[in-house]
């Protein structure tokens, strides 16, 4: 039996994917645990794939759904709306689980500017993120910079050495990319950890200051929160505006069909470098709001890891969806933190959630409202 | 005035000599043809005239430009735009994006104005989507202009082709195979949209295997075997010279 019919079965799909989780699960627990995981992921999966398959419900509704308007109109003021409310109602714990997404937030927007818009594979994320976080870490400790005046230097040197990357690399495609860009992640890494005199090696830098507004200090968590909130908001328009542009145009078609859209005029070397550019700005201003939330840097933050992470998050969101990417960096972060509870099985469970998701949702939250409803 | 002026054009991929020595002229607002046998190297012609990929050697003047170096969105640029013989479209994006895309080069705003949404901006906007609305009902699908492009019936992917093509505002079009696996009916559709296309002014090349549209709608035939020029001529003398049909039409006159 080939993989296609294995696939449109129902019993024999439950039985591969509740085989699968409990296979992973084995090393974790006993047998008997295990065995139990197999049984009752066996059982809710052929009921749900049967169900599905009798077509006793009804059809479920097309992914191409359109919302209807008033709900669009409203969908993203009663966002905003419920994250500005948020501090009012929740624990400093998860407070500080939110700064961490929203930042996570504008590193994935960034990427999905790379990836998902130009159809660049970056493995290397986080070297911009890291340049963006020892850009203030430095300015701030060596050359007593604020934190408004390292903003643009942060986001300028992530963008110049974004591009100073992209000049030799976009002479490769595809899987080539991509390696060159992880290459350039270790490297980064590597420097950082390296280079004493300037970045104190693996000890990191400390002490580096929060910023302050007209002379007082927001250090605390809430003011904190709203800071890295107005980010995310000046970057979702910002991104949204150069989307819905020539330049957005340009980047979507390259990713489309690189030679018709050489063929209608646009210089996609010129753009890929611009997708680059703009991409790592964001990362940069990442950098610079994680240093200035931690007080602290070290080369471990920015590891592999880190960049894989970023790009889970632009994939579970949805490939060039704004929106998705923001999705996705909320999940992401807020996923093992509600795990929690469950101690050490949660990157297994966070693991095999993410295999699940990628089966039965491959385009990500929102890839089916792509263009159609939202590019206007 | 020849708008077009290729000179000893020669393609070599390897040891496989794709297009040799091979020289025409095209006046401006005519329709040229292009056939020759499977292989004869029409679409590396293209390709070359494009600047999707770069001759090997040889002079293609465009006007008075020489074009035969640049890359191609310069060449788009200038002027020269085509269609794909296996169609590019861009399959996410909606039938009037894509040929939004097309005007990428005649209406530019500075990276401010999008940021900024300047009044500047909001007009060249408008006006960017009501060109491509016009490009679109030229070609007789702006029923579809919100439509993603990849759910589109095959022959309005054609036609979409056609309509991104011309909304570049190129002066010579380019077009590869517009009516493969096309039934009757739609072939002469878009035979009748060439001649349209003619109407506007512009220039037209067209590589074509249907004798029939070729015969019909051709002002000029340039005939290619194994990438060298066997014959060049008006529809009539090209339907009788002798090389042509034993290259070429050869099956033809055997019925």
């Amino acid at each position: 039996m080939n993989y296609e019919a294995i696939k449109k079965h129902p019993v024999l799909k439950a039985l591969l994917i509740s085989l699968f989780a409990a296979i992973l699960f084995l090393p974790f627990k006993d047998i008997k645990s295990s065995t139990i995981l197999f049984a009752i992921m066996f059982i809710f999966l052929s009921a749900v794939l049967l169900i599905k398959k009798s077509q006793v419900l009804p059809a479920l509704p097309k992914i191409r759904w359109t919302p209807p308007h008033f709900l669009r109109a409203a969908s993203v003021p009663s966002v905003i709306m419920v994250f500005i409310l948020l501090p009012f109602f929740l624990k400093d714990y998860y407070l500080d689980v939110l700064i961490m997404s929203g930042i996570y937030m504008l590193l994935a927007l960034g990427l999905n500017i790379i990836v998902g818009f130009t159809g660049l594979l970056n493995l290397g994320f986080a070297a911009f993120y890291a340049i963006g976080a020892y850009t203030y870490a430095i300015a701030n400790t060596k050359l007593g910079l604020d934190f408004w005046t390292s903003i643009p230097l942060s986001a300028g040197i992530a963008a110049l050495s974004g591009i100073a990357l992209a000049i030799p690399a976009l002479r490769l495609r595809g899987d080539y990319l991509a390696i060159v860009t992880l290459g350039f992640g270790e490297i980064v890494r590597l420097v950082l950890n390296n280079w004493d005199s300037l970045t104190n090696g693996p000890n990191g830098i400390t002490g580096i200051a929060r910023p302050s507004l007209f002379g007082a200090s927001l250090d605390k968590l809430n003011t904190y929160y709203y800071l890295v909130f107005i980010f995310v908001v000046i970057a979702v328009i910002i991104i949204r505006r150069v989307e819905c542009s020539r330049i957005g145009r340009a980047w979507i078609s390259i990713k489309e069909n690189e030679i018709a859209a050489s063929s209608l005029g646009i210089n996609t070397t010129k753009y890929k470098l611009y997708a680059f550019g703009f991409g790592t700005v964001w990362a940069g201003i990442a950098g610079i709001l994680f240093a200035s939330k931690m007080q602290f840097v070290s080369p471990e933050s920015f590891t592999f890891m880190e960049s894989v992470l970023i790009l889970s998050m632009v994939i579970v969101g949805g490939l060039g969806n704004t929106f998705g990417a923001i999705a996705g960096a909320f999940i992401l972060v807020l996923l093992p933190e509600l795990l929690r509870e469950v101690q050490s099985y949660r990157m297994l469970i966070l693991g095999i959630a993410l295999v699940l998701f990628m089966l039965f949702r491959p385009q990500g939250i929102l890839g089916g409202f792509k263009s159609v409803h939202f590019r206007r | 005035m020849y708008i077009l002026d290729v000179r000893e054009l020669t393609k070599h991929f390897g040891g496989i000599r794709a297009i040799e020595d091979v020289s025409f002229k095209i006046k401006g607002g005519r329709i040229v043809s292009i056939i020759g046998p499977n292989g004869a190297g029409k679409t590396t012609l293209f390709n070359c005239l494009t600047g999707t990929t770069r001759s090997t050697k040889g002079s293609i003047r465009f006007k008075e430009t020489e074009i035969s170096k640049l890359p191609s969105h310069k060449i788009a640029e200038l002027g020269i735009a085509r269609t794909f013989q296996n169609i590019r479209l861009f399959s996410e994006m909606t039938t009037i994006e894509n040929v939004m895309v097309s005007q990428h080069t005649r209406v530019r705003y500075d990276f401010l104005s999008v940021i900024t949404r300047s009044g500047g901006f909001k007009t060249k906007e408008r006006s960017i989507k009501e060109k491509a609305f016009e490009y679109l009902e030229f070609v007789g699908i702006e029923d579809y202009a919100d439509t993603q492009a990849d759910s589109l019936p095959y022959g309005s992917r054609r036609r979409l082709e056609i309509a991104r093509a011309l909304a570049t505002e190129a002066h010579i079009i380019l077009l590869d195979e517009p009516t493969a696996g096309m039934n009757p009916i739609e072939t002469s559709e878009v035979m009748a949209l060439i001649k349209k296309i003619q109407e506007l002014g512009k220039t037209i090349i067209l590589i074509e295997h249907d004798m029939k549209l070729v015969m019909g709608v051709s002002d000029r035939i340039i005939v290619l075997d194994h990438g060298v020029k066997i014959a060049e001529g008006l529809p009539d003398d090209v339907r009788n010279n002798p090389m042509v049909i034993e290259a070429y039409l050869g099956s033809e006159t055997n019925h």
